[in-house]
């Protein structure tokens, strides 16, 4: 047996595994106290809306016809139910989008008449049209992982804003200057 | 005690009342897309569709695949995925509309992109710097030796 072996390692190989452990030890902190967002969005924001015909979801009031997404006004449409707690949260900021002018589309996904009627009853109606999204296929379409989501749509019927979530009163002003933005 | 039993009496028809609403309650945030609890009458393309649902996310409860998740919207993407397979789509095809609209997140099966080829590169990488450090210790043995 030789006193030394032939290669030794450099003397700072030993902070080696420390190092590498701060590393990771830092990865995991930067993981815990910033978690990444868990929204999904939908990758069609910038591209065409997708092509669907929906059939009215209440007496009375016509169904959503993507064509009419393309009718040179920018839009909004708004994914929806009337079994969705935030939907009540945003209910009246969508009356107030309306108040001032804006074509709000509603899509209602996985809901009944006498409930949709009853929601709108309670929350106030500021949709033009409604379709009826039983089985929630176009909602799947349209990109959108849950309820309420609410898309702007300029004149020619491309997608060019997504909202995840309720808009609250401070979403207004982004929504409006998008829904600007998009009338240009 | 009498009182007692009259309160209780009186609580009977509430009770009932409430036991006979509770699956009502239930049955409206279910899916009402036709086959998100029904399966697909062909056993073929039933285990077809069961593969790839369970290589998809379901969107609302982001660690489910949506073939064991209940959430209202994975009913929908299982219902979307059998009569899709049903009316004879490739599973490939319609991991990739999906992945259109919601991104690769939607699918468990990583798919190779720029973003992702180090997943792949990396350990065929180590493997080869492992085999490389073993023979040069392997080989360096009988070095010493002469």
């Amino acid at each position: 047996m030789s006193d030394t072996p032939p290669h030794r390692a450099p003397r700072w190989a030993i902070w080696l595994p420390l190092v590498l452990f701060l590393g990771f030890f830092a990865l995991v902190m930067i993981g815990l106290y910033r978690p990444a967002d868990r929204n999904v969005a939908s990758a069609l924001v910038g591209k065409e809306m997708p092509r669907f015909d929906l059939p009215p979801a209440l007496p009375g009031r016509p169904g959503l016809d993507s064509k009419v997404l393309a009718n040179g006004k920018p839009h909004l449409v708004n994914v929806f139910a009337s079994w969705c707690v935030p939907c009540r949260v945003e209910a009246p900021q969508l009356g107030e989008l309306a108040k001032a002018g804006v074509p709000i589309e509603g899509i209602s996904v996985r809901d009944t008449t006498e409930n949709l009627q009853g929601f709108l009853e309670e929350n106030g109606d500021p949709f033009q049209r409604i379709g009826a999204d039983d089985d929630g296929k176009v909602q799947l379409a349209l990109g959108s992982s849950g309820v309420p989501e609410t898309y702007v749509v300029d004149g020619k019927g491309k997608i060019v804003y997504q909202h995840i979530g309720e808009i609250r009163p401070e979403h207004l002003g982004l929504l409006l200057g998008k829904l600007q933005e998009a009338q240009q | 005690m009498k009182r007692l039993m009259l309160s209780l009496a009186g609580l009977g028809p509430a009770i009932a009342c409430l036991a006979l609403m509770a699956p009502a309650i239930a049955q409206e945030e279910q899916s009402t897309a036709p086959y998100a609890y029904r399966q697909l009458d062909d056993p073929a393309k039933e285990t077809k569709a069961q593969d790839l649902m369970e290589s998809l996310r379901c969107l609302q409860c982001q660690g489910q695949s949506i073939a064991d998740s209940d959430a209202p919207i994975a009913g929908s993407m299982r219902s979307l995925v059998r009569e899709r397979i049903a009316a004879g789509e490739d599973p490939e095809a319609i991991r990739a509309w999906l992945i259109e609209r919601y991104g690769d997140y939607v699918s468990y099966a990583p798919q190779l992109t720029g973003l992702t080829w180090p997943l792949f590169a990396v350990p065929a990488f180590l493997m080869l710097i492992a085999f490389l450090l073993l023979r040069r210790r392997f080989t360096g043995k009988t070095e010493d030796a002469k």
